[in-house]
């Protein structure tokens, strides 16, 4: 069936099976492969993109849920390297990252975070990411990441 | 003179992280090839069994299916799945690549479907029908090893893959015979799973015009992948190139060369189209290699002073089903390592790697070495416990002094280097501990179950030489580097390691860039791509800086001597006349110099010829460790048990870890605070479990307890610095430090808390349930 998606402000129509979870839709149809899979189960968060603004895990979703809606992947946050989202910033800056695998679904579940609440203390940022698994950094450069990016864009978005 | 900063020892954030950050990186699965075929494969629902019938008849029927192959189609026509630490035969097992009439653990592969799309062959696995006549399996360790157990392989006298016996040296019986008492402990090292966030994935294509397979894999060493595959298929090495490009995480679980890494390959060549299979979060569970998986049976002789005098006793380890790329080699690291940081006289402890049905056991972040720092740690607290003696005192004493160095331990390691008591008492500082113990006695009095924690620990790291790093793993321990100057004097770096999260694309430009005074951003470092990168080994073992970047060091030392040797002739010096002093080249006692480009200019354009030289500015280099470093540190923690619920929670972390010499320390924190917390899940919520027919319980991560943000406290970092001799950057690896440090740190905070309780022993992990049953038990 057809579906019609806004996606990273681009329209986006396609012809899917109304089996087609929304991240395969995403990584296959359309070859934004930035959102990753890392459980199936909505545990780990890696696949986390926005729908309509609210951070909402891909993998569990249909694609033909988003029929009509708004999708914005890792790749829809910044236009080009000079212009990165603050959130992205952070992570580059206080080494929020290693493998990099987790860190597009972090990326976007903190982005939601800032958007909402600009000036997340702590346990709120270590709350918000409860969702996100990443097995490497152990977490507290994550939350070092999501602070600076407080800092700087004042929860920019 | 001003030279420009060194960037070697500082924060220089990654050069990796543009192209991940904005999702533009490219994993495995995100590579896609023209007429691109999925795998996928239909694996075992029992843990042992007879396959009665595959029948693949609907599968091969359903459009889009493209073929279906179970293990007759291979049979004599490829090897075996790969091992490099075979055991002896008789106890070794011809573990094929699809199962071969029997299945011996739940989720071993028995067909694969192979389709036009993923859905597709995913609907075409759940179409085979499998019929399984189920035999006894053996899960617990225990039993397995009883003469009535069922056997995994039913041609094998016993399920022992490998054993080294007690030597019964005489010592150990002499420092029992001194003793003023003797502890005894049963300690169980919990089967974890590695779970790195990206799975195992194999992208396989056969070129049949010019004969080569390119293999794409999520692997921690494409090199020993491209030898094992080729020889698995029977194709010459120089027909295989393997890359690994962006890698998710290993953690240890991507070392081993898996039967699927053989068999897509296989499969492209049969089909002559590319052909993938990304592994689920369920497959990744059931079937890729697990850790740990330990019992640990110790006695340990001690004096009333707190002296630790011998050590004796028994390892048993889970194989699982079949011996994995280094699986039976791992547990042979832990007596090695049992004697931790401490001047333990005698050790005799014997070691037994047992087959279950279950999947195989390989290295995970420590490999055997954080088993024996978790037993000598317990065996640390409880002698502690039983003398009345303060536990970092009881350490303290134990230690191998600094002026003892190099040190050869009773197990024969060669220590290279170390300051025990200088890391303790930073981490006893920056802890407070007098502090944490008066704070523990008020809350004690209160009724609080508040317990402090401590491990002072070493491990092994960057193994080497190349004979004898263990007994039966058969790889070579160097690894190469390779320098290669631009005309422009632009430098490309490649490397065998496989850095797959831990940053050398970084460090090993900061390396260049201070070598020749040129920017980080004016150098390229590549690995991973077996057609681009000399041989080398890869990543794993905390041996990517203390190895890998040696040999990096290495080549730039070469290029700068070819470059020194270019700018004399060129400055009409004598070659001892010109040194490089990070800026220019300059001729001793005048105004003469040359930059780094400039030379390279020349060696290229080779308008002036330089006797004996060659023109052109490259080199390659191949560091043979001559032998191991081991880092160290003192990690402190804090805990409350809630005494209704059996809860933990941990209040403070303190970690002071000592690496010998750090090439960027941002990066260095990242893999320790990685590391510490992956530690504290062993302890305090992962496990593997199994029922006892078999069946895996945690087979999603619905079921499989994963560390969390909100579970934990900032962890507070600090550092020594005791340099090795055994490279020359005084590196001595990092990577592995926190898995080792966090796990006996928290138990012993737990048992701290709760030995007023009457609790003198708990095994991991320490969640709510097993805390308060201990807790119950004690009050009956």
């Amino acid at each position: 069936m057809k579906v019609s998606v806004n996606v990273n402000g681009q329209p986006q129509e396609r012809d899917v099976e109304p089996r087609t979870l929304l991240v395969h839709f995403l990584r296959e149809q359309l070859g934004l492969t930035g959102t990753h899979i890392g459980c199936e189960t909505t545990i780990c968060g890696a696949c986390t993109v926005h729908l309509d603004g609210r951070a909402v895990k891909s993998c569990t979703i249909f694609a033909v849920q988003a029929d009509g809606r708004n999708v914005t992947t890792v790749e829809g946050l910044a236009k080009d390297a000079d212009h990165l989202h603050p959130v992205q910033t952070g992570f580059w800056e206080e080494h929020g990252l290693q493998c990099g695998y987790c860190t597009p679904g972090m990326i976007m579940t903190t982005s939601a975070l800032l958007a909402e609440n600009p000036s997340p203390s702590e346990a709120e940022i270590r709350h918000a990411i409860e969702g996100n698994i990443c097995r490497c950094t152990g977490y507290q450069q994550i939350v070092n990441a999501v602070q600076h990016a407080a800092r700087i864009g004042k929860g920019a978005r | 003179m001003p030279i420009r900063p060194v960037s070697v020892g500082e924060r220089i954030k990654r050069r990796e992280d543009p192209r991940l950050i904005r999702g533009l990186a490219s994993y495995t699965d995100d590579l896609k090839l023209h007429g691109g075929l999925h795998a996928a494969f239909v694996r075992s629902d029992y843990a042992a069994g007879k396959i009665d019938k595959v029948d693949t008849s609907k599968a091969r029927a359903r459009k889009g299916v493209v073929a279906v192959y179970t293990f007759d189609d291979l049979r004599g026509k490829v090897g075996r799945t790969p091992c490099v630490a075979r055991p002896e035969p008789g106890r070794d097992a011809e573990h094929p690549l699809l199962a071969d009439g029997f299945v011996r653990w739940v989720g071993q592969p028995i067909a694969v479907v192979v389709a036009e799309d993923r859905y597709v062959a995913r609907d075409g696995a759940l179409d085979v029908s499998v019929e399984i006549s189920p035999l006894p399996a053996v899960v617990d360790l225990k039993r397995a090893l009883e003469p009535n157990a069922p056997r995994v392989y039913a041609d094998h006298k016993d399920n022992i893959a490998l054993h080294i016996p007690r030597s019964n040296n005489p010592e150990v019986e002499k420092q029992f015979a001194e003793a003023d008492g003797v502890v005894k402990l049963e300690l169980v090292n919990q089967r974890v799973a590695p779970v790195s966030m990206e799975g195992r994935a194999v992208l396989a294509h056969w070129d049949e015009g010019p004969q080569k397979l390119t293999l794409w894999s999520s692997t921690q060493v494409p090199h020993l992948v491209k030898q094992a595959v080729a020889q698995c298929l029977g194709l010459s090495e120089i027909r295989v190139r393997v890359v690994a490009p962006e890698v998710g995480g290993g953690f240890g679980a991507k070392i081993p060369v898996y039967a699927e890494e053989c068999l897509l390959p296989w499969i492209s060549r049969q089909l002559r189209r590319p052909v993938k299979w990304s592994e689920t979060r369920t497959e990744n569970l059931m079937n890729t290699t697990h850790g740990r998986g330990h019992i640990h049976e110790v006695e340990a002789a001690y004096k009333k002073d707190g002296t630790l005098l011998a050590l004796r006793g028994r390892v048993i380890s889970d194989c699982g089903a079949y011996p994995s790329f280094f699986g039976p080699s791992i547990a042979t690291f832990t007596p090695l390592m049992m004697p931790g940081c401490y001047g333990v006289k005698a050790i005799d402890v014997e070691v037994v790697v047992v087959y279950t049905n279950t999947m195989a056991t390989d290295a995970y972040r420590g490999a055997g070495r954080p088993e024996a720092a978790y037993t000598v740690e317990r065996v640390l607290d409880e002698i502690a416990a039983v003398t009345g003696l303060d536990a970092v005192e009881v350490r303290r004493r134990n230690f191998i002094p600094k002026s003892a160095f190099p040190f050869t331990t009773a197990t024969g390691a060669v220590y290279d280097s170390g300051d025990y008591e200088a890391s303790l008492a930073k981490a006893v500082e920056r802890f407070d501990y007098a502090g944490a113990r008066a704070r523990q006695a008020k809350a004690r009095a209160e009724g609080k179950l508040v317990g402090i924690g401590v491990a002072t620990f070493t491990e092994i790291c960057g193994l080497g030489p190349s004979a004898g790093a263990s007994p039966i793993q058969r790889t070579g321990t160097w690894e190469s580097g390779m320098v290669r100057v631009e005309p422009t004097g632009n430098v490309v770096i490649t490397t065998g390691i496989s850095p797959h999260g831990q940053g050398q694309e970084t460090a090993f430009a900061q390396m260049a860039a201070d070598a020749f005074g040129i920017d980080v951003n004016d150098v390229e470092v590549l690995h991973g791509d077996t057609d681009v990168v000399t041989h080398g080994v890869g990543t794993f073992g905390s041996r990517g800086l203390v190895v890998g970047g040696t040999a990096v060091h290495m080549a730039l030392e070469k290029v700068t001597a070819k470059a020194s040797r270019i700018a004399a002739h060129l400055l009409d010096a004598k070659p001892e006349q010109v040194s490089f002093d990070g800026e220019a080249f300059r001729v001793a006692g005048s105004e003469r110099k040359l930059s780094f480009r400039q030379v390279a200019e020349a060696a290229h354009l080779w308008n002036v010829a330089i006797p004996g030289e060659e023109p052109g500015l490259e080199a390659v280099a191949r560091f043979e460790p001559t032998g191991t470093t081991f880092p160290f540190g003192a990690h402190f923690c804090e805990v409350e048990v809630d005494p209704d619920t059996g809860e933990i929670a941990l209040t403070r972390y303190v970690a002071v870890d000592d690496a010998g010499r750090i090439v960027n320390p941002l990066l260095a924190d990242g893999q320790r605070l990685g590391g510490i917390i992956q530690g504290l899940g062993q302890a305090l919520c992962e496990e593997v479990v199994y029922d006892e027919s078999g069946q895996l319980l945690t087979a999603t991560l619905m079921d499989y307890a994963m560390p969390k943000a909100h579970m934990f406290p900032r962890i507070e970092l600090d550092t020594t610095c005791t340099p090795t001799h055994l490279n020359p950057l005084g590196a001595k690896g990092i990577g592995e430090l926190g898995t080792i440090g966090a796990t006996p740190c928290v138990v012993s905070a737990v048992l701290d808390a709760l030995r007023p309780r009457g609790v003198s022993h708990i095994d991991m992990p320490l969640k709510a349930e097993r805390v308060w049953r201990a807790l119950a038990e004690a009050k009956s």
